[in-house]
């Protein structure tokens, strides 16, 4: 049995930020990090391992600093760390990225399960879970919080839906799960498998290695781009409420009946 | 290969694409620089440069688009046997667009008793209903949805398609996407179509206080999901006309199974209440939490977070409003000791009067309120709490 983790490499720190000022990005702890909800695929994919006897990949598309992060998740119990790295893959849409990791996943001769954070952190766009699953033909479930039963035919997983309500559903192998932070919270590793970890080698693949289609990576296979970025307007200035703390408390009860509350 | 190119021949050496790139890609000798190993083709260069010296350059021209309609569609998702309420918003937005563009507004209902969707559906504004009665549906799962989407897609040729960036939504819109090999945009917080057919998607981007118009411009359909509560619901036009067409259900699937499905404890969603009051670091300690809830309670409404909250571990999950978590549209909703970072700002834009309590005169939490009340939240929660004892 073998398991992907699709890891993503985020900036770390806080975030970027707009100088009011200059208006432009100011660059805060700039690090990058694993994507955090990556890091609970990660715990999933290892606590499975330990559950089934499965080979755990960790598996990213970005640059070649990247292949720091991965051997993190080798100290974490991945077995194996997989980079796709070429400078054709910058620019990547989502399309291009699910198409890109797809061909990766093929490349390893394919996988029982993949996972996949909820979402990352710095895009924000939970979409390569689905696209992925779409271009390996296999089902998926999004918020999954918990894998409660798993065997080599297949798992009982519980996910959140609509209204917080909370679905069972059994789904056969292979199928690709997105997971949430309610899956259990990362452990550190271990000083044994950061040892283990020592004797894993990040694999690296290249566009031409993976037989990418140049048309269907990077920037020229993505249908999406940003065509103007901008700071939002405010809108209309708020009345100021003024007054001690009680007269401005009286004066918001007199908002709050207006409005009919 | 595809890139970046500074014309040497424009750059000023100013060096706001240096500031600008998140990447740390962009580096000033003599002229603008490169390193094209760093850079990611975000384009945020582009639009900082005052001289227009830097193009991004795809290698293969742009396919030409396909011949489509100019017809817009909103995916009907059902909630409860009746559209979710975030298709009579889309629909609102669908008719703008499509006056926009001269074409013609549908909605797409599928599960048990989709065609008596309808009526309310074209009441809403849609001047035709694809509807697909079938109880294979119904488990929720997204693999039925895609097949028959994909299906119409390739017959019908939409222009444009648009999905509720419900949980459900966001599961399906991008399956469609990647089977029909078109573009999507995530969460988008504002629509807008040109004379030339392409859709400007607006949301929030690089995670931090910036917005981001992305096109998708040279695939059909045009494809977006869209927040909850972010457009109004158009109103009901009693006795509208419209055509409703019948669509096979797919058959042949094998589907995962759902067990059992669990509801959420009630009250526990605060997308539809209608009084909301929300609570963000500045509220100081997990104890004060409990004035919040009160007040909430007093006004007959529900209590709201910042994400950091959430994070601590202060308020559950489905209380957060924002990006990452839920969209309202209170008729009231009061915040204290929020920021108002864009992220937290993308949840409460549907919101109708908004009441803002914070000790920093400059929060941007203020250019998004009606009302702005400087002052320490905690004690101006005491003051309401005890002139309205009841
Ligand atoms: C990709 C991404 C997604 C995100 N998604 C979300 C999201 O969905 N929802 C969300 O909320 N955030 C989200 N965030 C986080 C967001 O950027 C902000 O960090 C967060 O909203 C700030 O929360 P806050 O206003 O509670 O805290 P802070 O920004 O720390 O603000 C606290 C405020 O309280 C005020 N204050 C302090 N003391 C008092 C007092 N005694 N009385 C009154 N006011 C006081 C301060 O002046 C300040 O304005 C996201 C971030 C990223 C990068
Ligand atoms: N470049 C990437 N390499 C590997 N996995 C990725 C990459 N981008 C996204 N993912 C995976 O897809 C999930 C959702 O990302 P996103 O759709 O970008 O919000 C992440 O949590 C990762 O598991």
């Amino acid at each position: 049995m073998r398991i992907v983790v699709c890891i993503k490499q985020v900036p770390g720190g806080s975030q970027v930020r707009m100088d009011p000022v200059t208006n432009t990005l100011v660059r805060e702890g700039a690090k990058a990090v694993t994507n955090p909800f990556d890091a609970y695929a990660i715990e999933l994919a290892v606590r499975l391992k330990a559950e089934l006897g499965a080979e755990v990949v960790a598996l990213s598309m970005g640059i070649p600093a990247t292949g720091a992060l991965l051997l993190d998740a080798a100290a974490r119990g991945a077995d194996r760390c997989v980079l796709l790295t070429d400078r054709a893959f910058a620019g990547a849409d989502t399309l291009a990225t699910s198409y890109t990791l797809a061909l990766g996943i093929r490349r390893l001769g394919g996988a029982d399960l993949v996972l996949c954070g909820r979402m990352a952190v710095d895009g924000d766009t939970a979409q390569i879970g689905p696209e992925l699953a779409e271009a390996l033909g296999l089902p998926h479930l999004t918020e999954v919080d918990a894998v409660l039963e798993a065997d080599a035919s297949g798992l009982t997983v519980q996910r959140s839906i609509e209204g917080g309500a909370k679905q069972t559903v059994r789904l056969g192998l292979p199928a690709l799960l997105c997971v949430t932070k309610e899956i259990g919270f990362p452990t550190m590793p271990s000083i044994a498998g950061v040892r283990a970890s020592r004797s894993v080698a990040v694999e690296t693949f290249d566009a031409e290695a993976l037989g990418a289609d140049p048309a269907r990576i990077g920037l020229n296979g993505s249908p999406t781009q940003v065509v103007r970025t901008f700071v939002p307007q405010r809108g209309a200035e708020a009345l100021p409420v003024e007054g001690t703390a009680g007269q401005q408390a009286a004066r918001l009860w007199e908002i709050f009946r207006e409005v009919g509350s | 290969m595809a890139g970046l190119r500074i014309s040497k021949a424009a750059c000023t050496s100013c060096g706001l694409c240096q500031s600008a790139c998140p990447a740390g890609a962009l580096y000033i000798k003599r002229k603008a620089e490169v390193d094209r190993d760093a850079c990611v083709l975000c384009g945020l260069c582009i639009e900082a440069c005052p001289m227009g010296a830097i193009t991004l350059e795809k290698e293969a021209d742009a396919p030409t688009v396909a011949e489509t309609t100019r017809d817009v569609w909103v995916f009907a998702e059902g909630l409860d046997g009746r559209p979710h309420p975030v298709a009579f918003e889309l629909l609102g937005q669908a008719r703008a667009l499509a006056a926009a563009r001269g074409g013609v507004v549908a909605a797409l209902a599928m599960g048990t008793g989709a065609e008596s969707w309808a009526p309310p559906l074209i009441e809403a504004g849609a001047d035709r209903v694809y509807a697909c009665e079938g109880d294979i549906f119904d488990s929720g799962m997204t693999e039925p949805f895609a097949a028959v989407l994909a299906n119409l897609i390739e017959t019908e040729r939409p222009e444009t398609l648009l999905f509720g960036a419900t949980v459900f939504g966001r599961s399906l819109a991008p399956r469609v996407a990647a089977r029909v090999g078109t573009g999507l945009t995530a969460d988008c917080t504002g629509l807008d179509i040109g004379a030339d057919g392409l859709l400007q998607q607006t949301r929030p981007a690089f995670g931090g206080n910036l917005m981001a118009t992305i096109i998708t411009a040279a695939r059909r359909p045009q494809m977006a999901t869209v927040r909850p509560g972010v457009f109004s619901a158009a109103p009901r036009a009693a006795g509208r006309q419209g055509e409703v067409v019948r669509v096979q259900q797919p058959t042949g699937l094998v589907l995962p199974q759902v067990l059992k499905t669990a509801p959420g404890a009630p009250g526990e969603s605060i997308a539809a209440a209608r009084v909301i009051v929300s609570a963000g670091r500045g509220i100081g300690n997990q104890k004060n939490l409990e004035l919040v809830r009160r007040l909430a309670e007093r006004l007959g409404g529900s209590m709201g977070v910042t994400r950091p909250l959430v994070d601590m571990g202060w308020a559950p999950y489905p209380c957060q409003i924002g990006q990452t978590g839920l969209a309202v549209a209170p008729d009231l909703l009061v915040c204290c000791g929020v920021s108002g970072a864009i992220q937290h700002l993308a949840g409460m834009g549907g919101a109708k009067v908004v009441v803002a309590i914070n000790s920093d005169p400059q929060a941007p939490i203020f250019g998004a309120a009606h009302y702005k009340v400087v002052g320490d939240a905690v004690e101006i929660l005491k003051q309401l709490l005890a002139q309205n004892k009841s």
